[in-house]
């Protein structure tokens, strides 16, 4: 049990970890595009952390509700086909409308 | 689409939303069998003609080589997160962002979502568009060495291209 216990405290707190970094790209970045490569690619792996965690530590101390694991699964890929779409969605009505992509050097935005 | 396909697509697509309604709700008493059998019968009749398009052939060895291509993308996601960490956490912020084009073979819809999406969730690039007749992808780069990997490289490409049989 105890090993369990310190896998799931990885896997939770590496997810935290991306998520805290997704959080200060979102403040860092200098325009619109690259904030979401931030938020994008680190909530989508973060939460998928973070869910797995939550699974193994159902698997193991709740035994008796197998449903609810299969359940977390399906969260982790309706999030990981959804999240791309949603930034892709995003990033062509960004495009689409003529926000011109951040060069080198220029002042953030 | 002819008679047999469009009736081999609900059958599927029936199908699913049943299992899916079960493993959902847990209970497998009478009441809520004929309720999810009816749900799953509207959503159906609503929506069969977007899961399966009629194409019936190579479904399972497509589906098979998707599930092989799924943890070497998990991987590279591991790696975007990585390399996104050290950008962002840099002092100096080493980023050169630019906007790249090229064109691939993928036609099917679900070929150009799957790369579409695996492109924005691979190390440092994001899609942006997506011209369908041509196969043609515009990707917002976060820096060379990523646009690299799609103009040069085009491993992602391959492997999908693989994938759906489209080259």
């Amino acid at each position: 049990m105890l090993l369990v216990d310190v896998i799931v405290a990885i896997l939770l707190t590496s997810g935290m970890f991306f998520m805290f970094v997704g959080a200060i790209g979102l403040l860092r970045l200098p325009d619109f595009y690259t904030r979401l490569h931030a938020t994008g690619k680190c909530d989508t792996l973060g939460e998928g952390l973070i869910i797995v965690g939550l699974i193994i530590y159902h698997l193991f101390h709740y035994p008796g509700t197998p449903l609810v694991t299969v359940k977390l699964l399906f969260l982790i890929i309706f999030i990981f086909i959804a999240n791309p779409t949603a930034i892709h969605a995003i990033v062509k009505a960004a495009y689409r409308r003529g926000l011109k992509p951040w060069k080198w050097g220029e002042g953030r935005r | 689409m002819n008679g047999g396909e469009k009736g081999f697509g609900i059958i599927v697509t029936f199908c699913i939303m049943f299992l899916f309604w079960l493993i959902l709700s847990g209970f497998f008493d009478a009441f809520h069998l004929i309720t999810g059998g009816i749900c799953s019968a509207i959503v159906t009749l609503i929506s069969h003609g977007l899961l399966v398009r009629g194409k019936s052939q190579k479904v399972l060895l497509k589906s098979l080589r998707l599930l092989l291509y799924v943890p070497w993308q998990l991987w590279q996601i591991v790696l975007a997160n990585v390399d996104v960490a050290y950008r962002v956490l840099h002092p100096k912020m080493p980023i050169d962002p630019l906007v790249i084009e090229f064109e691939t073979s993928l036609r099917g819809d679900f070929a150009l979502v799957t790369l579409a999406n695996s492109i924005t969730l691979t190390p440092g690039t994001i899609t942006i568009f997506v011209e369908p007749e041509k196969g043609k992808y515009w990707v917002h780069a976060l820096a060379k060495e990523h646009a690299h990997a799609h103009l040069v490289d085009k491993t992602m490409q391959r492997k999908v291209a693989y994938v759906f049989m489209e080259w």
